[in-house]
């Protein structure tokens, strides 16, 4: 049978339409992948319009079981949980009879990055459709066989349901046959009202193995043979190997094989710490030629490096005026600062390479490694397997390419490569430095009558898809030349990300300058530029219903017209209690509100915070917030993305900056990085959840980080009186400005 | 060869004197609970117990652990018995990358030995040495208080 399709084909319908046509087919071809013959048809829901065969997404065994693919990779978000409720949901089995299969290059649809909160939009769009499409061609499939009309049956617990209690289990309908079938544009739904796993708070499938030592993370991953391999890192990004001295490791216990390749150093040693030991000796006698990094003041080499402009947004630009309002915002080099620093595992052997990785594109990471190692892509196998959180681009594609630069160079032998702390802090890609730059003018009514915004920023992503964006490929003796910087186009943006506020003003014009040249490396962080803007945005929307004498929730809505918008503003007001407040002293609220992307969840925060005159120190009190992401899958789950994503900003916020010398990044570990520890968590965080039952699912992980930002300097103001236009909010610049 | 008792059993490790204890409780003895996250004592991925006390054990040479009980975070339970600590966790899905979790736990557990039912201000001070980059502090606040009443109950 193998490489032919036998098809049986049933035409099941009125009016000659096809409704149903079980493919019989080996494994591989379905694997392969079809994509879609573009046609003029409409387009289909979700990732479904990249890979339209319902088995590329749900498989059937002949024993009922269910297995469903996604392209997409369990990062902490829950991802898998969500996308196994909805599959539960609409095939009508059991949630724990799924087993899901998470992005993997030899087995999963290529949906291309888990990032910018596209997940559910993507994957959880083409799980609903295509899941709801198989459950219908099952029951499609027991009417034929049965007899019995489709409306009279019932589909419950992996198995169709006859008046009179007949059933045909799944397993026996496929009879281990693939649902080789296209999918169709329309899906018919469960009923929201008959929900039993979508819109609960089901338990996450992987935190039981994460809290009682299971192997959970790619870093737990122990292959039989397994040997250890650390790198010698340069001081920084861009320098070269002027001199090593390999005779200094050689002899230590353990040590295999030092691989030097141009600029790319690294030994592999039987045991961790044995690696360990001999990177530090190689590292303390390796010397160098390093570059220069940017001058300390990099906002304004970041302004004369030249922009590409371009006008984003433009209402009634001509009639735009004077201005009577002007501020300037900037934010800091920012870590991604993942708990557990980059990791992964390769095995070459017969001419083929497998990767175990955690990074957030297995299919790129496949591309650039092959470019990197002159393979064959289909040679190349990537699996992904989660890490710590990574919130972006990290050390996770470059940890994967060292692995498997070194398991080239050992044959047959299993290599884990785990990055060290320091090397985490300095060699991932940075969160872009951002400057922005507000004009507004006020109407008598106490209106924005005109509003003019500017954004300055690198590139939100060098994801690797080419070897030049491997650190490794950069470092080898031939090195790869990178993708060239690109700005990442509206709607969507990269540093423009919700440049574009989403209240409405008589007249607006929005520019966003790109910088293509990066004084540093810097890549996507959570949100990219929206946590910026939005801070930019909201902070200067507190300034001007400051100048009209305004309460800020009721200036917002003044100038909101969508109805989501309002109503998650109204619903964190009311939780918050903003209408009762009473303010003490240095004590204060701020507000904040945003629609990730501008198509993305709405999210409103109000917060409280007392300033601490003496130090400076915010202490962060209650927090209330509200989210709307659309139709709710996973109450908890959102609930828990947007308690993350609030703290994890309040932390970008009041404490983060990268710091650098002439040599090489100072900020290298969590003493001279440091983020939010216990005693300055907030004292509590409410999530309230407007549901919109059948709406389409906006994601959630990227909602909270602007909003978190600008309500915090929105309640220091309000608590004493300074307008803080700089992240980090820290103790030192609110003292400076206490004392000013 | 150096005896370690983890968990209750005593092991006989093959490694440098030297060698941080997290090496030999990942590789030598396959515990995969205990995490890297520094190697330098600053986020507390690596806290286990010994002899009922939180340590870095990424800063703890196994030559200084003759004769002391070491605890991991599966000492607390299995996955199909998760112990109280665990299960307060998983009750609050208080994880969302949960690559902090398991130090959280054995820092909470250390906590917990000694003051049964603490405040949320005395919680949050004994989990100062430990970061969670996720951001999920709320939850495993209310996960250790959910863990001390379920100890209680247990008592
Ligand atoms: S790994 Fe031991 S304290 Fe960070
Ligand atoms: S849950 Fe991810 S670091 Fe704490």
């Amino acid at each position: 049978m193998n490489g032919i399709a036998l098809t049986r084909r049933e035409f099941l319908s009125s009016g000659g339409a096809l409704v149903v046509s079980f493919v019989l087919c080996p494994r591989a071809a379905a694997q392969a992948g079809e994509t879609a013959t573009r046609s003029a048809e409409a387009k289909l829901p979700g990732s479904l319009d990249k890979f339209p065969m319902l088995d590329s997404w749900i498989r059937i065994g002949a024993d009922g079981s269910v297995t469903v693919f996604t392209g997409k990779g369990e990062l902490g978000q829950g991802i898998r949980t969500a996308l196994q409720q909805i599959a539960a949901e609409q095939l009508a089995v059991p949630f724990a009879s799924i087993a899901m299969i998470t992005a993997d290059t030899q087995r999963t649809p290529n949906e291309g990055y888990t990032s910018g909160s596209n997940s559910m939009k993507d994957s959880g769009t083409a799980i609903l459709n295509a899941a709801a499409q198989v459950r219908e061609l099952l029951v499609a499939e027991a009417s034929r066989r049965l007899g019995v009309a489709a409306d009279q049956l019932v589909a419950r617990d992996g198995a169709v349901h006859a008046p009179g209690g007949k059933r045909v289990g799944y397993g026996e309908l496929v009879a281990g046959q693939a649902l080789h079938v296209r999918a169709e544009v329309q899906s018919r739904f469960k009923d929201a009202g008959t929900r039993t796993v979508m819109g609960k708070p089901v338990q996450r499938v992987d935190i039981p193995a994460k809290v009682t030592g299971g192997v959970a993370y790619v870093q737990d991953l122990r292959l039989p043979g397994m040997v250890h391999a650390r790198i010698v890192r340069p001081p920084q990004f861009g320098a070269k190997l002027k001199s090593l001295d390999p005779g200094i490791a050689e002899g230590m216990p353990g040590v295999m094989k030092i691989v030097r390749d141009g600029s790319f150093v690294a030994v592999v040693a039987e045991k961790e710490f044995q690696a360990i030991r001999a990177m530090r000796a190689l590292s303390d006698r390796a010397v160098w030629d390093v570059g220069a990094l940017p001058p300390a003041d990099v906002y304004a080499q970041l302004l004369q490096l030249g922009s590409e402009d371009k006008v984003i947004h433009e209402r009634n630009g001509a009639s735009l005026g004077a201005m009577t309002h002007e501020a300037t915002f900037r934010r800091p080099y920012q870590l991604h600062g993942s708990i557990g620093p980059s990791c992964g595992v390769a095995l070459y052997r017969e001419g083929k390479l497998e990767v175990w990785t955690h990074g957030q594109g297995v299919f790129p990471l496949r591309a650039a490694i092959a470019e990197m190692l002159k393979m064959a892509p289909d040679t190349v196998h990537c699996i992904h397997m989660e890490g710590a959180g990574c919130y972006g681009h990290n050390g996770a594609d470059d940890a994967a390419a060292d692995a498997a630069l070194l398991a080239r160079a050992l044959p047959g032998t299993p290599v884990r490569v785990q990055w060290m702390r320091e090397e985490e802090h300095s060699w991932e890609p940075f969160g872009p430095a951002m400057v922005t730059k507000v004009r507004a003018a006020l109407d008598r009514s106490g209106r924005i009558s005109a509003w003019e915004y500017d954004v300055w920023s690198n590139t939100h992503s060098t994801r690797p898809g080419k070897a030049g964006n491997l650190a490794a490929g950069s470092l080898v003796a031939v090195p790869f030349a990178p993708a060239p910087a690109a700005p990442i186009p509206q709607p969507e943006g990269g540093g423009d990300r919700n440049a574009i506020p989403l209240y409405a003003f008589a007249s607006a014009r929005v520019t966003s300058r790109f910088i293509p040249t990066m004084p540093l490396r810097v890549s996507a962080l959570r949100g990219l530029g929206a946590y910026m803007n939005v801070f930019s945005i909201e902070s200067f929307m507190d300034e001007l219903a400051a100048a009209a004498k305004a309460d800020p929730v009721e200036f917002r809505l003044r100038h909101l017209e969508d109805g989501r918008a309002r109503d998650v503003v109204a619903k964190a007001a009311q939780r918050f209690g903003w209408t009762s407040y009473r303010r003490e002293r240095d004590r204060g609220r701020g507000f904040a509100f945003a629609r990730y992307k501008n198509l993305g969840a709405y999210c409103a925060i109000a917060m409280e915070v007392e300033v601490v005159r003496e130090t400076g120190e915010i202490r962060v009190g209650r927090i209330a917030c509200a989210v709307d992401s659309g139709d709710v899958v996973n109450p908890d789950g959102i609930r828990n993305q947007i308690e993350g994503g609030v703290v994890q900003s309040l932390s970008w916020t009041m404490y983060e900056a990268v710091t650098w010398d002439a040599r090489r990044i100072t900020s290298r570990d969590w003493g001279r990085y440091p983020i939010v520890r216990f005693p300055a968590v907030p004292a509590s965080l409410d999530v309230d959840i407007i549901d919109r039952p059948m709406q389409p699912f906006l994601g959630t992980g990227e909602a909270a980080q602007g909003p978190a930002s600008a309500a915090l300097a929105n309640a220091v103001a309000d608590a004493v009186g300074v307008r803080v236009r700089d992240i980090p909010l820290n103790p030192a610049r609110v003292k400076a400005l206490l004392g000013a | 060869m150096i005896a370690i008792e983890v968990n209750g059993k005593v092991h006989e490790v093959d490694a440098d004197p030297e060698t941080p204890l997290l090496y030999v409780l990942r590789n030598d003895l396959a515990l995969n609970g205990t995490k890297f996250g520094c190697g330098l004592g600053q986020c507390g991925a690596c806290t286990v117990l010994v002899d009922g006390k939180a340590v870095f054990s990424c800063m703890t040479p196994i030559s200084t652990l003759g004769g002391r009980r070491i605890r991991t975070v599966e000492g607390l339970g299995t996955i199909e018995r998760p112990g109280p600590m665990q299960r307060a966790f998983i009750e609050e899905q208080a994880a969302q990358c949960g690559y902090c979790i398991p130090g959280m736990m054995m820092r909470a557990q250390g906590l917990l030995e000694s003051n049964p039912a603490p405040s949320d201000a005395d919680i949050r001070k004994a989990l100062e040495p430990n970061l969670c980059r996720c951001g999920t502090h709320m939850r495993i606040l209310r996960a250790v208080g959910r863990a001390a009443q379920l100890m209680k109950v247990k008592a």
